[in-house]
């Protein structure tokens, strides 16, 4: 029951069996000497792929994962913390605000160390495991099955849609694709909704929703995010992975022999061939694999994993619940199509040999870099001051004589609060004999509040004298003191900031 | 507004650039056209034994995608400046989307500053608000010269302490920031008298304030002094309406010691503050008035 139409395209050099002629709409005469190497058009209209629908252990993994991301997706923005949205991203007043962490565009140091640790768990997993994270994890994977789901809800299995399809426009055709859209355009909507949720308190957003209150780039951004997930989720699907993602195409770079990709044991089930259930395959000559083209049904991708690792494979293991299914149906041994290594094919190790492979000196090298890029991120994020400073020196007027001849200085500190309570703040300066402040300004700052703070930085003139002309280098040490505690020496962390201090000629 | 000397470089321009639009889309004619090469779709051409290119035509999409660049440019530059010196109908500048921006944002302030204006300073001074808008006015207009905390430095006037030259008081603070101010002192070291002279007075006058100085240059600078008491006053106390300074109190705005004022005293000084009349608006400055002002009436300047 293999099928009549294969809906890949494959470049001919690679091809192991001949593309039917139906697949080449503008070649003109395929004759003679060119058959072996044939010209294949890149413009193909997509085939629209249907993919069977598949039920088994990695399909009950994908479905949990699906239910997580989702639920952390959707949910997080509803989750309130003192009083305000948990995870709130808010651009407006630039503050970033993560649980009790307030974060100011300062720290977007910690974003480049999420992503340079989302980047080497990546490298890491797919040395170890191959494209997991694509067939399980991934956005563009989960929200296609969201989607394909609805459309089996809706419009039925496998070859209900193809014959639905195929078919004239009737008004069961009519109202089932409109149904389909609607949904899909909501979960769309709701998305994009979700997403600015993280922006705008989602929560003022849902009453702005009901009155269609959003402000222009509410709405911008509702739309956009919502008409990309409809788009990609609905239409584009498999293309994203196949055309756009490039994941795909430096898997190769990844990979290497020990990691463990979806494989079709060629050795176990080749020659294929039907045969009743009750005959032996060893003694008719023909392998495991029936060759009941399951295992191309269920593709989302639409490729034979038969002919072996594919860029297009994403990874899904839906090839290996159906196989597995099949065999227990025939009574053979699951594992046809398999979780294996390249070199456990080939060298047939077993399972715990191919363990001990994982622990190879690529995994371990990624492994120790992204152990210790994860504790300096936590470390770091633990160690921060729960406020930061910056100091900005009068330029114009570099320096200034005052009473009894002191040199005096004048510096703007911005002082910014990064906790959820107000503080005070008590500044202090070092780097010269005898500098000081002419005045401590009393310095209270509210919750998540900067302030300018204007400072005027005295030196004696013997001092001044001594250093000479021109700058030198100080430091400001601004600590944190707990409200109420004015006579308290500061036990509070502090933060040391250099600047210059100017001596005129 | 042509940047060009002569009027040949903008039709010059604007016939490349047409020119150049035409181009493109003859080519895109031409190139569209399927041209069949060979009966395998191919270009007829063999590399290396087996290599062959393919003759397919131009995508669709890309095709429609580059006609609507094209309109789009035709548009542009109809609306917009950019064939020479045309202006484009629209007839937009950079300088008038900024005065437009300007407007806005005056319009938008407005309501703000109609409150202030009716405020006397001495009000201005206890509203909170007003003294914000004060200080980021002076900090973004007048901390250059005056510095962050007002207090000066050489040949900037220290604007919290009550010496004021010309008048004081929020009407003449908004004056001088609306008009600005010129300080003149003419040279006198030729109404003085010899350079031996003038050291005398020099010394004379830092005896006045109480400074250190030589008595007996001081002594005989004393007469001499005569000339300077034509502004400064015979007491040497100064004089507001002349705008000369007092020169009894310790206040050295263009240095302080003997040189510092034979300097003065040789070359004269002319002391320039611009205006910012075209800058900042009325109401604008009158709000920064009344916080220069309130700077004088309290010590300290309050951390915000």
């Amino acid at each position: 029951m293999s099928e009549s139409q294969e809906p890949t395209v494959k470049p001919a050099a690679s091809s192991t069996t001949a593309l039917p002629s139906a697949l080449l709409p503008d070649a003109k005469g395929l004759v003679g000497d060119d058959a072996a190497v044939a010209m294949v058009s890149l413009f193909q209209k997509q085939q629209k792929i249907y993919a069977r629908a598949v039920s088994g252990l990695f399909s009950t993994w994908r479905w949990s994962l699906v239910w997580a991301t989702q639920l952390l997706f959707y949910g997080l923005p509803w989750l309130e913390w003192n009083q305000r949205q948990a995870v709130l991203f808010d651009l407006d007043t630039r503050r970033f605000y993560i649980g009790p962490l307030v974060l100011y565009p300062q720290d977007f140091i910690f974003l480049t160390g999420i992503l340079i640790i989302a980047a080497y768990a990546l490298f890491l997993f797919t040395a170890v495991a191959g494209r997991v994270w694509c067939g399980f994890a991934c956005p563009q994977t989960v929200y296609t099955e969201i989607f394909m789901w609805v459309e089996k809800k809706i419009e039925g299995d496998r070859i209900a849609r193809m014959k639905l399809d195929s078919g004239d426009w009737t008004l069961n055709k009519l109202w089932r694709k409109t149904a389909k859209q609607g949904v899909w355009l909501l979960i769309g909507l709701w998305t994009g909704f979700t997403f600015v949720g993280y922006f705008t308190p989602i929560k003022s957003l849902a009453a702005a929703a009901v009155s269609f209150g959003f402000g222009p780039w509410e709405w911008f951004w509702v739309l956009f995010y919502g008409l990309a997930t409809y788009g990609n989720a609905g239409f584009l699907r498999e293309q994203v992975c196949k055309y756009m993602c490039p994941y795909a195409r430096f898997q190769s770079a990844m990979f290497d022999k020990d990691t463990l990709i979806i494989s079709y044991d060629v050795e176990r089930g080749e020659p294929r061939g039907s045969r009743s259930r009750k005959a032996d395959p060893a003694k008719i000559g023909l392998g495991d694999c029936i060759n009941c083209g399951l295992c191309v049904q269920v593709c989302p991708t639409g490729i034979d994993i038969r002919n072996g690792l594919q860029y297009e494979c994403i990874g899904c293991a839906a090839c290996i619940d159906v196989c597995d299914s099949v065999m227990d149906k025939m009574n053979y041994p699951k594992g046809l199509i398999r979780y294996d290594t390249q070199n456990g094919l080939a060298q047939h190790l077993t399972r715990s040999q191919r363990l001990a492979r994982i622990f190879r000196p690529r995994v371990l090298v990624y492994s120790v870099i992204l152990g210790a890029i994860v504790a300096g991120f936590f470390i770091s994020l633990a160690m921060r001051h729960p406020f930061k400073v910056d100091v900005v020196r009068d330029r114009a007027s570099l320096a200034r004589l005052v009473d009894d001849g002191q040199i005096e200085n004048v510096y703007r500190l911005q002082i910014m609060n990064a906790t959820e309570q107000p503080h005070r703040y008590q500044v202090s300066v070092q780097g010269l004999p005898g500098i000081r402040l002419a005045t401590q300004p009393d310095i209270r700052i509210g919750p998540a509040e900067a302030t300018w703070v204007t400072v005027n930085v005295r030196v004696p003139p013997e001092s001044a004298q001594q250093a000479g002309p021109g700058a030198h280098t100080i430091h400001f040490d601004i600590a944190l003191r707990a409200e109420g505690d004015a006579s308290k020496d500061t036990a509070g962390s502090v933060a040391s900031e250099k600047s210059t201090f100017v001596v005129p000629r | 507004m042509s940047d060009f000397v002569n009027s040949g470089w903008a039709l010059y321009v604007a016939g490349i650039t047409i020119a150049g639009l035409l181009f493109c889309v003859f080519i895109l004619v031409v190139a569209s056209k399927r041209q069949v090469m060979a009966s395998d779709n191919t270009t007829g051409h063999i590399w290396d034994e087996d290599l062959k290119e393919m003759n397919n035509p131009l995508p669709r999409w890309w095709m429609w995608l580059f006609v609507i660049t094209v309109v789009f440019a035709a548009i542009y530059l109809a609306l917009y400046p950019g064939l020479g010196t045309n202006p484009g109908t629209l007839k937009w500048t950079s300088t008038g989307q900024w005065q437009a921006e300007q407007d806005k944002a005056h319009a938008t302030m407005a309501p703000v500053y109609a409150k202030f204006t009716a405020m006397p300073a001495a009000a201005l001074a206890k509203d909170a608000q007003a003294m914000g808008i004060g200080e980021r006015l002076f900090i973004n207009n007048c901390a250059q010269c005056h510095g962050s905390d007002a207090r000066g430095s050489k040949g900037f006037p220290n604007l919290t302490d009550s010496d004021w030259q010309g008048g004081s008081g929020p009407e003449y603070i908004a004056k001088t920031i609306t008009g600005g101010r010129m300080g003149v002192m003419p040279p006198m070291a030729a109404a003085v008298g010899t350079p031996e002279d003038v050291k005398n007075v020099a010394n004379y006058v830092l005896s006045l304030s109480g400074s250190a100085h030589n008595n007996l240059a001081a002594e005989l600078g004393k007469p001499k002094f005569a000339t300077c008491g034509a502004c400064h006053g015979a007491d040497g106390k100064g004089n507001q309406a002349l705008g000369a300074p007092n020169l009894t109190d310790k206040v050295w705005l263009h240095g302080w010691g003997e040189s510092a004022i034979v300097a003065m005293v040789n070359g004269g000084k002319t002391n320039v503050m611009p205006a910012f009349d075209g800058r900042l608006s009325p109401e604008q400055i009158h709000v920064l008035a009344a916080y220069v002002w309130n700077l004088s009436q309290t010590v300290a300047v309050a951390a915000k």
